[in-house]
């Protein structure tokens, strides 16, 4: 076992892991930051993405023990300050962009991720994006809508397709 | 203009907060005190005689608790089929016990024969892989064919075959079936794969077991569509705990498709090593496990002839049909491939004639169960395949071929050749619809702009019909169904007039929390806000059969319905007595009860305050307090309907096949939430298209499963699908429930598949193929095979 120390959503976090220990386990079970899931084992899923360095990272593909000393965000970090839904949270609730709510942590994740390097992506560029997130309930239709909804785009064509 | 509350408003979800910011409460996300985890031994191998499982090694080890084996369960009840389905010939169906670990043969890759219970998950999991199982691999089969040829293995050997039953629905109809289609002028063949797919949830299933010692009551918290059923099952079939000692819970669940309707035997592990050890016993599957062991869907071979006139009338259909259910009977899966599908072979036509002949085989496979459709998608996925194949076969235009055979609107009810009675229902309307949203009439000209691009586009239609809101218990009893098929609602009022509406359905994904306050908020005339729902749990609701068959609102909305009237009638006879007036004269309208034709009211929440609060109330004419409980049984089944219209490009370089637009028509009757509705067409279209280009279940002649994995099994991505064009403004409400809902939840996955595989057919013979069919998937590989034959 060895001590980690980062900052996870503004905060000093630390806890003793093993070697193996993944930074998805890490969060979810040391430090009880559940919202960030695991839906496979074989990082495709992209349940558990989370911002590392603010660069998107899926939690399951990284130890802990490389998060040493890093900077992380998770989605329960993602609100505004007040609690309300961020801009992208608030585009998923206004768009239908989620059912169970599973995949939904990650996606957010990814959105955030994509809107920070390409503020307005285009149909195509955000499916293209989210090939490393899967959604089994929405069939991605109101998700890229609540994503081009969240870079300030008119969706209103998309409303009544 | 939308509504901004109560039925027909798209009100926004209030589950996405919690799910939106991380704060979802989904199984694995629980953690009790003193909590061990468990970790189950699976069999690497298919079909293997199970020698002998040497545990000591494991029991050794740093953390180890427990050790279990199939032994420890030889004494408990095996997990049953909730369906006798019969053989045609009268032959009882073969039911296999299903145990809760594998003693004696291990009978599919992933069937558990032992587990480990340990302090910590990595524990567990490095003791499970030192436990030594011998097992003598012997020869599996895996595919329905094989199953039934002479000579196969068994996979179960006390039941001396692998057939489960050989199915005629309905018999009487064999022989006139068979004359009809023998002497008809025109008869369309086409031999189909349904392909195997695996459900996929994006949560994993996860189980909590525990017990208290002082009390002697359990409880488990699941993964799960139904927790009743499970507590059912559990109760009354495997473990033998009383109802009133076990509390299932199901908390936010990702997902479920089916996968989540059944109980499994890690269900039933966790709460046996919970009372053993007297700590709580967690399990969460890895995805791998899910794609092993969750319950499989679809898996169907099937021959189907279409007999018609030469102008296009139908005669008769006539299906034989091998359905794979895998090593052991789950649930629902006798249902599934019979009632669930048989009785949906007229489709949405006039056909005087039709025969359904399906045997059920075992395999050395994982379960295979109802998944998002469950019969209805194999049902529909051959009727609409054989007509477009007829259609082109008398070269007809293949919608005005559907729309000769509709049953019209003047002819409901309408009863089926297999036994159905459809209540109402506008196919016409619906294609009309599909029509226009789809531009099909601007489809020549976008075939056009394909082929100037070298590309191939073909236009798939197709109609759907589906039996929903499962379902009438009478009926289903008669047809062998082991348990009703009701729901239940109680709605508690409280002192301060908000209410708290516990519901039988549960929700995991589709939005109940919201949708079922928009009903009660309607009939009471107060904020849909007031109202809170409470799914989930068997100790707080009191009964339900859960979610599945897109039944929620058509049955246990139905139910709060009727819950809600009984909570007005006693309301008004309280504002009755608060008012000095009769019972007779007063209304209900946006919260306030009046004195019909007076100024006199009071408010809903002067009413639940005097429910609670009695002084000078009458007591011996009514009782203090303001809560009821329905129970709502449906009379028939509900019929949705729709029309799909799918439009592909095909690369002839490489058979890649695009979907470049998808519509789809749907008829659900009255609509609470367009929004969640809508949602939920699309995430079935989602399924569907990937059944039809990318999804497929694949084991090798050994039982191995190939595609274990995300890295072989192609779910679809934001990237394969279109944005989709929805409409459900044709509207049929459904004649015998309150709300005239028909239910939408499978709608997609059921309609969408046939109009895939129509469009890349329809693309193909554009450019001159000579391709009549093709197996799903449709991936390039065959597309491309399929061109250069």
């Amino acid at each position: 076992m060895s001590q980690v120390t980062m900052t996870v959503n503004g905060k000093t976090a630390s806890g003793d892991v093993e070697g193996r220990t993944l930074l998805s386990h890490f969060l979810r079970e040391t430090l009880n930051l559940t919202g960030t899931h695991v839906g496979c084992d074989t990082s495709q899923c992209g349940a558990c993405v989370v911002h590392v360095n603010g660069e998107a990272v899926k939690a399951c593909t990284m130890l802990a023990a490389e998060a040493d000393g890093a900077s992380v965000d998770t989605i329960e970090g993602q609100a505004n300050a007040d609690g309300s839904l961020n801009v992208i949270q608030q585009a998923f609730q206004d768009h239908h962009g989620l059912q169970c709510g599973f995949c939904t942590p990650g996606m957010v994740m990814s959105t955030a991720a994509l809107l920070k390097d390409n503020p307005k992506p285009s149909e195509a560029e955000i499916r293209d994006y989210l090939e490393g997130n899967i959604c089994r309930c929405t069939g991605y239709h109101n998700i890229v809508k609540a994503i081009l909804a969240a870079s300030g785009q008119d969706v209103s064509a998309v409303a009544a397709e | 203009m939308p509504k901004d509350g109560g039925i027909g408003a798209s009100s926004k979800r209030r589950e996405d907060v919690r799910f939106l910011t991380g704060q979802g409460n989904y199984t694995d996300d629980i953690n009790q005190q003193g909590q061990t985890y468990a970790v189950f031994a699976r069999s690497n191998v298919a079909n293997g005689v199970i020698k002998s499982v040497d545990t000591s090694a494991a029991e050794a080890m740093p953390g180890v608790l427990a050790v279990f084996t199939g032994e420890d369960f030889v004494e408990v009840g095996g997990n049953p089929a909730g369906w006798y389905i019969e053989s045609r010939d009268g032959t009882p169906m073969k039911e296999p016990k299903r145990p809760v670990l594998a003693h004696g043969k291990a009978r599919h890759v992933g069937d558990a024969y032992a587990a480990v219970i340990a302090e910590t998950l990595e524990q567990a999991r490095d003791a499970a892989e030192a436990i030594d199982a011998d097992i003598e691999e012997l020869q599996a089969v895996a595919t329905a064919e094989a199953a039934l040829a002479e000579g196969a293995t068994l996979v179960h050997d006390e039941i001396e075959t692998n057939m489960v039953f050989d199915w005629g629905w309905i018999e009487d109809n064999r022989a006139a079936t068979d004359e009809a289609i023998k002497n008809a002028p025109h008869v369309t063949t086409l031999e189909l794969v349904n392909n195997r797919l695996v459900p996929n949830a994006m949560e994993p299933r996860a189980s909590i077991g525990d017990y208290k010692p002082g009390t002697g009551d359990y409880t488990l918290h699941t993964t799960s569509q139904n927790p009743h059923l499970t507590r059912l099952l559990i109760s009354a079939f495997v473990m033998g705990i009383p109802e009133n000692k076990l509390t299932v819970i199901a908390p936010d669940v990702g997902g479920g498709f089916g996968s989540k309707i059944y109980h499994y035997g890690e269900e039933a592990l966790v709460l046996a090593a919970a009372k053993k050890l007297g700590r709580p016993v967690k399990w969460t599957a890895d995805r791998s496990e899910s794609f092993l062991t969750d319950a499989h869907g679809r898996d169907h071979v099937t021959k189907i002839e279409l007999a018609t006139e030469e102008d296009g009338t139908f005669i008769a259909i006539r299906t034989e049909t091998l359905a794979n259910v895998g090593a052991y009977l789950s649930n629902f899966a006798t249902v599934t491939p019979t009632f669930l599908h048989g009785t949906l072979m007229a489709g949405n036509y006039t056909v005087p004639h039709v025969y359904v002949n399906l045997k059920a085989v075992l395999t050395n496979t994982a379960p295979v169960d109802a998944y998002r459709g469950a019969g209805r998608p194999e049902a529909t996925y051959s009727i609409e395949r054989v007509i477009d194949k007829c259609a082109r076969e008398l070269n007809m235009d293949p919608i005005a071929l559907r729309r000769k055979n509709f049953i019209k609107p003047d002819q409901f009810p309408y009863t089926t050749p297999v036994a159905l009675e459809y209540d109402i229902g506008d196919y016409d309307a619906v294609m009309d619809k599909l029509e226009e949203i789809g531009d099909l009439a601007g489809f020549a000209k976008r075939r056009a702009d394909s082929e100037a691009r070298g590309k191939l586009r073909g236009l798939g239609v197709n109609s759907y019909i589906e039996a929903c809101g499962i379902a009438p218990s009478n009926l289903v009893g008669v047809l062998g169904a082991r348990v009703g098929l009701y729901d239940a609602a109680t709605v508690r009022v409280n002192a301060t007039g908000s209410l708290a509406v516990m519901v039988g359905a549960h929700s995991h994904g589709q939005g109940h929390e919201t949708a079922f306050p928009q009903v009660v908020a309607d009939m009471l005339g107060i904020d849909e806000g007031q109202i809170e729902i409470v799914h989930g749990d068997t100790s707080k609701i009191p009964f339900g059969m859960g979610t599945y068959g897109s039944r929620s609102l058509a049955v246990c909305g139905s139910a709060v319905v009727k819950a809600t009237e009984k909570i007005i009638n006693k309301a008004k006879k309280i504002a009755a007595h608060m008012l000095e007036a009769s019972d007779a004269d007063i209304e209900l309208k946006d919260g306030q009860f009046t004195v019909a034709g007076t100024d006199k009211s009071v408010a809903w929440g002067e009413v639940a305050l005097k429910a609670y609060v009695p002084h000078q109330f009458p007591i011996e004419d009514i009782e203090p307090g303001l809560e009821e409980t329905a129970f709502y049984d449906p009379a028939n089944f509900t019929y949705p309907s729709g029309a799909y219209a799918c439009e592909v490009e095909v690369d002839p370089e490489t058979g890649k096949v695009t979907i470049e637009r998808f519509a789809a028509a749907d008829d659900f009757g009255n609509v609470i939430n367009p929004m969640i509705v809508e949602g939920q067409v699309h995430g079935g279209l989602g399924q569907g298209i990937g059944q039809a280009l990318l999804e497929n279940c694949t084991y090798d002649s050994d039982g191995q499963l190939l595609s274990a994995s995300y890295m072989d099994y192609a779910m679809p991505r934001a990237d394969d699908v279109p944005f989709y064009s929805v409409d459900h403004s044709s509207q049929t409400p459904c004649t015998h429930n309150p709300l005239g809902v028909k239910g939408c939840g499978e709608a997609g996955a059921i309609g969408s598949p046939p109009s895939v595989v129509n469009a890349v057919v329809d693309a193909l013979q554009s450019g001159g193929h000579d391709v009549s069919h093709i197996d799903m998937p449709v991936s390039p590989s065959r597309v491309w095979a399929a061109m250069n034959k």
